[in-house]
């Protein structure tokens, strides 16, 4: 029928009333109600998961109609949880459910885009040369070159098709690998986890080619450094599972209900076991409401708050009387009964090195490694060795583990304090709190302090000597008084000396009786529970500057009441998706081992502070960090420097790595009649070779070509992002200071001072993505990649042990293609492109001296550094290791196709152990088929999914239980019965897509999967008696490097938050007539988007205020005039951003809340003081290295690729803010732009 | 060949313009109901629309009742209420004039923004652009028609049009005659506004239809639509579907629309 005739129905459309005539019961036609009736009809119903950084990794259902992706919904089939424990189901939050909203927006990028200007240059250049000589007419040309670099961000992408866009990116690619090195290569994408294959497909191409895969975790922030400083381990943390197993919940700078959505019911649940929940939060924050006790320190103060805390437990339950469970845990588990070397400081001492085996005359019978084994006293006051320190691990099998045994094989009970038994000795302490800045409370006390310790003396080696354990270090550094004598120590809570109670008071605002309750209660609960106590802790503490003060503060804590390891207890910290379970069976694949080894890989923080030329600017003194007790010895220089000699001696990676072209080094060699790696260490000693690093700003050691996939560098993570744009683009740019040269300050000594930065150092930038981020509007070429409903991957989680496949619901729409194909694509046209310059080709590829690695042994005592003659340089040892690849560039593309021959030859593994894999490669040839070379098939992201699932023992039983064998070796001990029960099972791609599956135990993480406990992390190290990967094999609370000496955090101590010094240079010069305040600026994660994807998704948007918010308190607004959504601006010498301001009870003065990645390209008007759009949340904020975690070559404190190294902090800065005047959108500039 | 093609346009043309004005209007109801809308872009850039908009539409709500009532009521009833002729059109130059004057700012504020505002340019569509400036030409005739029929206040000429419009709606042939004598601008503007009407159906004017006059005459603040189809719910002959109490479980109310298509 008609739907106007349906209305002429007029006089019977009304068929009754009720509510005394109020309502009305019609018989109007319902047809309109069948668009929203078929809008949720379906066809199908697929299983995906969605790849991005949220740690949730839940399963969804994806409902398909006719082709198109209409809604998503939870999936509830989880397998069921033993009895006693809730079910994981239902997983997913409202972030999750609006992901289908992506594929048909209009934000979509749906072909292949090329900035014009470009695109019309190639097509010139193509058109009578070579691809190769194309670009390099273009790149060569510097008018031409700036003619599309200095318009990046502005518009002007036209569509191309996959071939010629693959065409020009081969070219560049082969272009720069032949001009200036493979190295130049550069490939950024973050958190294999979240789609692991479509990250391994990127850098299996960069690493075929011998480009560098860069970092995220650490350049994130959200790799914690206390963790591989304490545990020798990235990360490692319980499932969310287990938090309904804690008797004690502490959430210390993390928000659970609102970045933790799917794993909140846990909290929730347990709290109803009557579980007392802790939140330590400055603002009121989501989880605050869960609280029994909320404490609110100022912001960036929770070291201080721990150590207080750890004050009252070592007080309570070490001293004053004796918790057995906590007295074995700390001599059998910890590094506490270790001796330290005391040394003369002027009229006191200061503590040194761990005391090795080494140190004594006889080596203390020590064959292998003596310097890398350390020393303790037994009960009846002898030296011994225990088993288990590192030196234990390399070089000898069987004596590398926790049990209660001296290396001779006696039992032995070791001592934790000398007390008692001696004298003691005057040792000093660093003390930082008295220079706190900005606001941050200072307290009046020396910057020394000096303390009673009990020692002993010992006839060394080198002659007397004295020692003290390293508990009776951290008596006296938490200020505990035990009858020594002396001062600055306290025997009363409420004496006000660091650190205690009364103290800790003062500098946070936490009343003292809350700290001691809440310490007592946290103590008594493990002592009962045997270590049933919990922190859940995150980015809100991991951002600061001195994020490893606050986090070894807390991991103390929990040291101290024996939580880690423990069912219900532990270490709980979550930031990103950084549990890549599969990971031995997926690192073969994603860099290439099967065809070359080494990969080159790069930490981005110190790449980005380079590149991005921020330490241009950089304005913290390494004498305003350095300690007052550091030892005798140069400690001069910028931070750029301290990352140099860091490369320099082989520490940190480089990239690019030298100024020489890598596939020329070879030949060189050969001339010189010399082996490459032998001619590397003279040529950079002779100058005949340079370190990039020492000249950043030198073209020839600039990056060239960029790719960004799985990523929003510029939207989300790039702090410092106007100095992105800036040196590393070249493009308009809101920087605001001025650099070192402009300032007359003193420059880097070294690294090479050029009075003009080069502005656009990139010829190439590449993002893939599927959606038109920050990122991609300033890319040279947008790749339109497939979402996560399109193509087939894997996603794991650190909340939980199960394993998800993403899948193609649909196929990738317009023209869209998984990342597995384009950059297959990208590698067959290399492979068509390169003969015009490359053929086989010899790289020498220089490495960081590697955690888990037998060479991780490399520098025991001093810091060497042969610039300065004091050792020679040798590969591997005192500088990088030196290797030499053969790249066959015209067959990169079969071997990105193919499984190469190296894992049958050279095996597979991980974190130190090995095992042969031939069986396993022999099954793929089965499964996948072979490629024309007779390799295993690798052509699709399915093969690369089987490949994955077959190598790694998570997934394959039978590689798990060889897995643990092989570190059975190493322990002595059998560990195969953790993976024997499951040897026959074999997870496939198609049983994850039926139900999630768990993973199976293995070797590769401190945790187990089984029924009777959930994965909690260094559960095997306490249970299995596998040491920690550090120098002592035990949870290391003592940091004996000379840099961590030097830079006063041997020990964990209170630092108050750095002076970036951003607001002075701008204060006052902007003014538009409104009130200006200055408040400290933090980025936490938001309600309305994860990580750094959905803050332009319009149902989020909608949620909230539809563009840019920042959050600040009521207090602070009255004073600036501001009212609830005021446009204001905040800038600093980095930059200007907008926003809206939300004025809000929740925000405690002093600081602005920003959540971090809201898109540059939503509702973002410009700055009033740049003219420039916008800005985001990195804007203001610039990275600032920290040289601590340059360290290297020393155990634990070993360079792994994204295991340790420099983070992005950005948590100190400071910013105006105030009220804007006028609110330009910028229309006319764009209006004219298109005219 | 002056009368023929004056014939065609106000003999036959205005037969054409219904006709299409009726039948598009009926066709486009039916096979495009999600295309049944006004096309607001309030959401987009609020700025002079609130009261551009305004004007306007009083405006033309105003002179539209003023075409209709002037020119369809037969010239015998103004004549049984005594009005005159030249008092009727001094009524219509005056009130016209007000609200055309004010139609007109409003118009002219709205094309200012829907041609020079980016976000508003960028989103409309050709017959959007289209639409107004055909109405602002409309208006801008109709407006210079006051000081021509200001030469002759008695009423004459504009008997002439109501004669021809109710020629036209009462079919009578040969109306055209009526009005072949008169100015060009009035020509123009009959010309223009008959080709409104031809429009009218392929342009967001549909939403004139559907104006929610009927809210203010509604009764009941709670509408409940029955889920049981219309043949039957007549077919019972008491009030069986009642709304608050009585409304029968689904399963027995197929799930099928009433109006099903």
């Amino acid at each position: 029928m008609s739907h106007f005739l349906d209305r002429l129905t007029f006089f019977r459309k009304q068929v009754d009333t009720f509510a005394d005539g109020h309502g009305v019961v019609t018989n109007e036609p319902r047809a309109w109600e069948d668009g929203y009736r078929k809008r949720w009809q379906h066809d199908k119903v697929v299983r995906s998961t969605h790849g991005v950084n949220c740690t949730g990794s839940c399963s969804w259902k994806i409902y398909v109609k006719g082709g198109i992706v209409t809604w998503e919904t939870q999936q509830t089939d989880y397998p069921r949880t033993r009895p006693d424990l809730p079910n994981h189901e239902p997983r997913g939050c409202a972030r999750g459910a609006s992901y289908s909203w992506y594929l048909y927006s209009a934000n979509r990028v749906k072909h292949p885009m090329v900035r014009g200007r470009l695109l019309k240059l190639w097509r010139e250049a193509r058109a009578i040369r070579t691809p190769v000589a194309a670009w390099a007419s273009i790149v060569e040309d510097a008018e031409k070159r700036a003619s599309y670099t200095k318009k990046r961000g502005l518009g002007g992408f036209v569509r191309a098709g996959w071939d010629e866009v693959n065409e020009i990116i081969a070219a560049a690619n082969a272009y720069t690998a032949r001009t200036y090195g493979p190295d130049r290569v550069i490939g950024f994408s973050p958190i294999p986890a979240m789609s692991m294959v479509s990250y391994a497909a990127g850098s299996r191409y960069l690493s075929l080619l011998g480009g560098v895969c860069m970092s995220f975790y650490d350049w994130y922030c959200d790799l914690p450094p206390a963790s591989p400083m304490t545990w020798g381990e990235q990360t490692d943390v319980p499932e969310s599972a287990d938090w309904y197993n804690a008797g004690y919940l502490m959430l210390w700078g993390s928000n659970v209900p609102q970045t933790r959505t799917p794993d909140a019911h846990f909290y929730t649940e347990v709290r109803y076991k009557g579980t007392k929940s802790v939140v330590v939060s400055p603002d009121y924050a989501e989880a605050t409401k869960f609280a029994d006790l909320w404490l609110h320190p100022k912001q960036g103060t929770d070291a201080a708050l721990a150590l207080a805390m750890g004050h009252v437990m070592l007080r309570e339950f070490y001293l004053d009387r004796t918790v057995p469970y906590f007295d074995d845990y700390a001599r059998r588990y910890t590094d506490m009964p270790m001796l330290v070397r005391l040394v003369r400081q002027g009229d006191r001492y200061v503590a040194e090195r761990l005391l090795r085996a080494d140190d004594f005359v006889d080596g203390m019978g020590e064959a292998n490694n003596p310097a890398w084994k350390t020393v303790a006293f037994d009960a009846a006051g002898n030296p011994v060795v225990p088993n288990g320190s590192i030196g234990f691990r390399w070089g000898e099998q069987g004596k590398w583990n926790l049990e209660a045994r001296e290396s001779g094989g006696a039992d032995v009970t070791l001592a934790l304090t000398l007390a008692g038994h001696g004298p003691t000795a005057r040792v000093a302490f660093p003390y930082f709190g008295g220079a706190a800045t900005n606001g941050f409370t200072a307290t009046e006390h020396p910057d020394v302090l000096v303390r009673n310790i009990p020692v002993r003396n010992l006839q060394l080696r080198d002659g007397e000597a004295l020692v003290t354990t390293v508990f009776d270090l951290l008596c006296g550094n938490y200020g505990l008084d035990r009858g020594f004598g002396g001062g600055h120590v306290a025997h009363s809570y409420d004496t006000d000396e660091p650190f205690t109670p009364a103290w800790a008071e003062r500098v946070t605002g936490v009343p003292r009786h809350q700290i001691i309750h809440v310490a007592r209660e946290f103590a008594s609960n493990a002592e009962k529970t045997k270590g049933r106590s919990m922190v859940i802790l995150g980015a809100g503490l991991n951002h600061w500057y001195h994020m490893d003060m606050a986090y070894r503060g807390i991991i103390n804590l929990l040291v101290f009441c024996g939580c880690i390891g423990q069912s219900g207890g532990g270490w709980a910290h979550y930031v990103g998706q950084e549990k890549l379970r599969p990971q031995t069976g997926w690192a073969p694949i994603a860099f290439a081992l099967d065809w070359s080894r080494p990969p080159r890989q790069q930490n981005s923080t110190s790449f980005f502070y380079a590149h991005t030329d921020q330490w241009r600017y950089e304005t913290l003194g390494v004498s305003e960090i350095l300690s007052p007790t550091a030892p005798e010895g140069d400690w001069s220089g910028a931070l750029i420097d301290y990352n140099v000699r860091a490369e320099r001696m082989g520490w940190l990676p480089s990239a690019p790595q030298l100024r020489q072209n890598p596939l020329t080094i070879a030949a060189r060699a050969r001339a010189a009649g010399m082996e490459p790696k032998d001619y590397v260490a003279q040529a950079v000693q002779s100058g005949e070779l340079e370190l990039s690093c020492q000249d950043p700003d030198d073209p020839a050691n600039w990056p060239r070509n960029m790719f960004v996939w799985r990523s929003n560098l510029l939207g989300s993570s790039g702090k410092g992002h106007e100095y992105f744009l800036k040196h590393l683009l070249g493009t308009s740019h809101g920087v605001l200071g001025k650099d070192l040269g402009e300032e007359g300050h003193e420059t880097p000594r070294e690294v090479r001072w050029h009075d003009k930065a080069p502005e656009g150092k990139l010829d190439l930038l590449v993002t893939l993505d599927f959606r038109m981020s920050t990122t991609c509007v300033y890319s040279d070429i947008v790749l339109p990649t497939a979402t996560w409903y399109e193509k087939n991957d894997l996603n794991t989680s650190d909340m939980h042990p199960f394993i998800h496949p993403l899948s193609a619901a649909v196929d990738p729409a317009w023209e869209a293609r998984s990342d597995w194909e384009i950059y297959k694509g990208i590698a067959r046209s290399f492979s068509e492109v390169a003969p015009e310059v490359l053929g086989k080709e010899t790289d020498v590829v220089l490495t960081p001296i590697q955690h888990d690695t037998a060479g991780e042994l490399a520098q025991p005592y001093e810091v060497q550094d042969w610039k300065t003659g004091a050792v020679p340089p040798i590969p591997g040892r005192t500088m990088p290791a030196v290797s030499v690849v053969e790249r066959d560039y015209p067959a990169l593309y079969e071997r990105f196709t193919s499984v190469g021959p190296l894992l049958e030859k050279l095996g597979n593994g991980g974190k130190g152990i090995g095992w042969d894999t031939r069986h396993e490669v022999e099954f793929l040839r089965a499964l996948n088929g072979t490629a024309p070379n007779g390799q295993p098939r690798l052509d699709a992201d399915l093969d690369a999914i089987e490949a994955i699932l077959s190598l790694a023992p998570e997934t394959n039983g039978e590689v798990a239980v060889k897995a643990w064998e092989a570190l059975g070796r190493f322990t002595g001990r059998d560990h195969a019965h953790l993976a024997l029960p499951k040897e026959d099972e074999k997870i496939r791609y198609r049983d994850v897509q039926a139900q999630p599956r768990k993973i199976i135990s293995s070797p590769t993480w401190s945790g187990l999967e089984s029924e009777k406990v959930c994965y909690n992390a260094g559960y095997t190290n306490v249970h299995e008696l596998i040491p920690w990967r550090t120098l002592t094999g035990r949870q290391q609370l003592y940091q004996d490097h000379l840099w961590m000496r030097g830079f006063g955090e041997s020990l964990v101590t209170w630092r108050p938050p750095v002076d970036t010094k951003a607001v002075a240079p701008v204060q006052g010069r902007h003014g538009n007539g409104n009130t200006e305040i200055v408040l400290n600026f933090i980025t936490p994660h938001q309600k309305w988007g994860i990580h750094s994807t959905y803050s332009d998704n319009l149902l989020m948007l909608t949620l909230n205020r539809g563009g840019p918010v920042i959050w600040m308190s009521e207090d602070d607004a009255q004073r600036a005039g501001i009212a609830d959504n005021d446009w204001v601006e905040a800038y600093n010498a980095n930059g200007a951003l907008v926003a809206r301001a939300v004025v809000s009870q929740r925000v405690n003065p002093g600081m602005v809340m920003m959540y971090h990645a809201q898109e540059k390209i939503v509702n973002m008007p410009g700055s009033e003081v740049t003219g420039q759009r916008g800005g985001i949340h990195n804007s203001v904020t610039r990275a600032v290295l920290k040289p601590t975690h340059m360290i290297g070559g020393y155990a634990h404190q070993s360079y792994g690729f994204n295991y340790y190294g420099t983070v992005g902090a950005n948590r100190d800065e400071f910013i105006v803010i105030r009220r804007m005047n006028k609110v330009d959108w910028l229309e006319d500039t764009a209006a004219k732009e298109i005219v | 060949m002056g009368n023929w093609i004056n014939n065609a346009l106000f003999g036959w043309y205005p037969y054409v313009a219904l006709a299409v004005f009726l039948l598009g209007s009926l066709l486009r109801f039916d096979h495009g109901q999600y295309t049944w809308r006004a096309g607001s872009s309030q959401l987009l850039r609020r700025k002079q629309l609130r009261l551009g908009s305004n004007l306007f539409h009083l405006g033309i709500l105003v002179i539209f009742g003023g075409h209709l009532v002037g020119l369809l009521t037969p010239v015998a009833v103004f004549d049984a209420l005594g009005i005159g002729h030249g008092f009727k059109q001094g009524m219509a130059m005056l009130v016209g004039g007000i609200a055309g004057i004010a139609c007109w700012i409003g118009i002219a504020l709205l094309a200012h923004r829907r041609l020079l505002d980016p976000r508003i340019r960028a989103t409309s569509s050709t017959s959007d652009t289209a639409i107004l400036l055909l109405l602002w030409a409309q208006l801008t005739l109709g407006l210079l028609t006051i000081p021509v029929s200001a030469q002759h206040m008695d009423g004459h000429e504009m008997v002439k049009f109501m004669t021809w419009a109710q020629g036209i709606v009462t079919l009578q042939p040969g109306v055209a005659a009526e009005v072949a004598d008169v100015s060009l601008i009035f020509k123009l503007h009959l010309f223009l506004g008959m080709t409104l009407f031809v429009v009218f159906p392929f342009t967001r004017l549909v939403h004139v239809w559907s104006a929610p006059v009927w809210y203010l005459g509604r009764t009941g603040y709670q509408v409940v639509r029955t889920r049981r189809p219309v043949a039957r719910a007549m077919a019972d002959a008491t009030p069986a579907v009642a709304g608050s109490t009585g409304r029968k479980p689904v399963a027995e109310a197929p799930a099928l629309p009433a109006g099903g298509n």
